[in-house]
């Protein structure tokens, strides 16, 4: 019987299915899923990577060692994948490797956009691009045979919308194979300059065998029905085609690169107008444009944001989307927000008062940086912080920073920060490195990390010291505070950042969302010591709310988890623990 | 229901738990035959934001998402929410409202105003809505987490989904020493 699966879900079934014993990834969204659903499977390792470049190393020793091997991870963690992802385009596989890159268009949960079919043209890597669940896994499963057919990695890419909506699937058998015997083969694994060049020579005619390939390939096919108007689109953005424009020929393309020449050309010339649907980059239509064949696409749709059925029905049958019941009145946003309880909070509210300048990074503290709390001045990517902060200081010299901080997350620090830990001491920064330690990669669904002591089975493993790592790197002045006890913060704020050498301040407590226990206080506020003047109300927490009639603030029991930072800002000691 | 795709669309704050929802109507038009096709946010707009989840179901479907001007039904947990995604109702369609307000960040920084009355002025709008205290009636039934399936009760007679059906969902999807109480959460539902 079919059953209803995530993308993400069904891409570790094909993997699985294929024989795949290996599985490794950093969380990110939307990929998180895939690699935390391997796990569950009998006969697979499935690891979380400190970062996605080990991710993408140990996929390929896995590879070299024979077996096959699935590597996930989001679109911006290619970046840091990027650099063993091109070699390994070069030297090819032992057993077969799948990359999987999920795109996030519209920016769900990202800092940026890219469209990461781009690294097929630009890596010489075969991309595979499925559009539903049953999609997802039978690929998948066919991704590990070109992989070893071609000799070359696969990257399957995904988006957000495919990664987390479930659709029907059904399954298939595992199939049972044997990891291929290794071989030492220096001249195909080691990459001097003078074994590169001939891998190169082999990338270049692998190449032309999936051109050959492409144009037979069961992964592209030609729906046809009406010639008027032909679309070339691909991925999930194909069922929003189907569902706008039921009546027009499709040639549906599950291998985006590279793409058949011949059979666009065939499709081309039967349809009278043609147009390719592809959301981001225009990597399909520049293509077909170079071989001169007429054809719109960016004329028409945008290069931003994840597309709709009903944008294709705008943009193409000129039809209003209807929009019957709207409320005429303006409905204020819903941005997302810091959990009630949550160690950040204590953080932010601290940086804002003292007007410290501030280097983020990535993580749920990122949402420090919107109002009311407005503690971050940047944000750039995983472990940017660190390195954004010295440079800030050297081009500004030392006195501002004195007044500047870097903040971090625990899991982010593992991921990429220490290295510009590393610079600040070597180069003489004398700045102050807030490390977030929250004991869980957050912002992802809570998975374990190296500091966590964990693995992604739960299984008990060394913990990494953070605070030991941290002296091994050479900063002397290190301290740990809780970040919900504001004064002691702010009291180690003010010294480490007084001190002309590098200083990093661990902000250790617990994600309010994995504490287990229930809070032993119940916190009210006394309508009689409330003055109204709201600064319980400005720290964003839905834990205490405001009666604009009777101007107080109250306590939401609901919501509050009582982790005690309100009653600390309160001036008139207004918030009080309810007795008994 | 004759090859029309049954689109509905299930809004709230990030937290309220509006997966299980769509995830036990889904289970139930997977037990019916349907081919069903659920659409779901993660990530940072979990963190307190404005969530949809979407639920398709019909003999074929194709886009996992619902256009605007398309949703039968629009499941509303939080009523800004249903303000919000208003108009993504077909013409004809109903609207059911959880009568909750959790208060943006805007609203809590008095940037701006919660809209007064706003499940009235949809209900003045939309001549099917309904508005229901369902954290209410799940307290009366033992637990207050049962809310979301009190909504189910009452999107199941709004869908015309078979109860038993809806029941055996809700026994697979459940824990076991929760099963009561959301049993009894979602007969009273029904009830609407």
């Amino acid at each position: 019987m079919k059953r209803l699966m995530s993308g993400n879900e069904a891409i570790a079934r094909g993997a699985y299915e294929a024989g795949a014993t290996v599985a490794t990834a950093y969380p990110g969204t939307p990929s998180t899923e895939i690699v935390t659903s391997m796990a569950n499977y009998p006969g697979v390792y499935a690891e979380w990577a400190p970062n996605e470049k080990v991710a993408m190393e140990v996929g390929i020793g896995a590879s070299i060692g024979g077996a096959r091997t699935l590597v996930a991870m989001k679109h911006v963690g290619v970046n840091v994948a990027a650099d063993p992802l091109y070699t390994f385009a070069y030297t090819g596989v032992t057993g077969g490797l799948v990359i999987i890159s999920a795109d996030d268009p519209g920016m769900h949960s990202s800092q940026n956009e890219q469209d990461n079919r781009g690294y097929g043209r630009f890596a010489k890597l075969p991309v595979v691009e499925p559009s539903d669940s049953q999609e997802a896994k039978d690929y998948t499963r066919l991704a590990f045979e070109l992989s070893e057919r071609f000799d070359t990695p696969v990257m399957l890419r995904v988006t957000t919308r495919l990664s987390h909506s479930q659709t029907l699937l059904q399954e298939g058998e595992k199939e049972e194979r044997e990891i291929k015997p290794y071989k030492k083969d220096a001249v195909k694994y080691v990459m001097l300059p003078g074994h590169a060049r001939l891998r190169h020579i082999e990338v270049e005619k692998r190449m032309l065998q999936l051109n050959e390939y492409a144009e037979e390939s069961s992964l592209n096919r030609i729906e046809w029905d009406d010639r008027k108007l032909g679309i070339i689109t691909s991925g999930v953005v194909y069922q929003y085609v189907k569902e706008a424009l039921p009546e027009v020929s499709v040639l549906k393309l599950g291998l985006t690169n590279p793409l058949p020449e011949k059979l666009i050309r065939s499709f081309a010339a039967q349809v009278e107008r043609l147009v390719v649907v592809e959301e981001l980059e225009p990597v399909i239509e520049e293509q077909v444009k170079a071989w001169g064949i007429k054809v719109e696409g960016k004329e028409i749709f945008s290069l931003l944001g994840e597309y709709s059925p009903e944008m294709i029905e705008e943009r193409l049958l000129n039809k209003e989307p209807l929009a019957e019941f709207a409320l005429d009145k303006e409905i204020p946003g819903r941005p997302p927000l810091l959990c009630p309880g949550c160690p950040h909070r204590g953080v932010f509210y601290t940086l804002h008062r003292m007007r410290l300048t501030v280097t983020g990074d990535i993580g749920c503290y990122t949402l420090g940086a919107l109002p009311p709390l407005d503690g971050m001045d940047s944000c750039i990517c995983m472990g940017a912080s660190i390195g954004t902060l010295l440079g800030m200081e050297k081009a500004r010299g030392e006195d501002f920073a004195r007044k500047s901080v870097a903040v971090i997350g625990d899991s982010t620090f593992v991921h990429s920060g220490i290295t510009g830990l590393i610079d600040v001491v070597y180069n003489q920064g004398t700045s102050t490195v807030l490390i977030l330690d929250n004991d869980t990669t957050a912002m992802t669904g809570h998975q374990d990390h190296p500091a966590t002591g964990l693995t992604i089975k739960e299984e008990p493993t060394n913990k990494l010291n953070i605070e030991a790592v941290v002296r091994a790197i050479g900063v002397k002045n290190v301290r740990v505070v809780d970040p919900l006890k504001l004064d002691e913060l702010r009291q180690a704020l003010e010294e480490e950042l007084n001190r002309k050498e590098p200083s990093v301040i661990i902000a250790k407590r617990p994600c309010a969302l994995i504490i287990k226990e229930p809070p032993r206080v119940q916190y009210y506020v006394d309508p009689e010591m409330c003055k109204g003047c709201k600064i319980c109300i400005r720290i964003g927490c839905t834990g205490v709310y405001w009666l604009d009639n009777e101007k107080l603030a109250v306590m939401n029991p609901n919501t509050c988890v009582a982790c005690g930072m309100c009653p600390q800002v309160c001036t008139f000691d207004a918030i009080k623990v309810v007795e008994g | 229901m004759q090859g029309q795709t049954k689109n509905i669309l299930i809004v709230g704050v990030g937290g309220q738990g509006t997966l299980l929802t769509s995830r036990i109507i889904a289970q139930v038009a997977v037990q019916m035959g349907y081919d069903v096709k659920v659409s779901e946010i993660h990530g940072m707009a979990q963190r307190g934001g404005s969530v949809v989840s979407q639920v398709r179901y019909g003999e074929k479907v194709y886009s996992p998402i619902i256009k605007k001007g398309d949703a039968d039904v629009i499941l509303a947990f939080e009523k800004l929410e249903a303000a919000r995604w208003l108009d993504y109702l077909k013409p004809g369609g109903k609207v059911i409202i959880n009568n909750d307000r959790v208060d943006p960040l805007p609203v809590m920084t008095g940037k701006a105003k919660y809209p007064q009355d706003i499940d009235q002025r949809i209900a003045g709008l939309v001549p099917d809505t309904t508005v229901v205290n369902a954290t209410d009636i799940a307290v009366a039934c033992g637990n207050a987490r049962a809310a979301n399936v009190v909504l189910v009760g009452i999107l199941a007679r709004a869908t015309e989904l078979p109860e038993g059906e809806v029941e055996e969902a809700i026994r697979s999807m459940v824990p076991p020493k929760a099963l009561e109480v959301n049993l009894k959460a979602f007969q009273e539902g029904l009830k609407f």
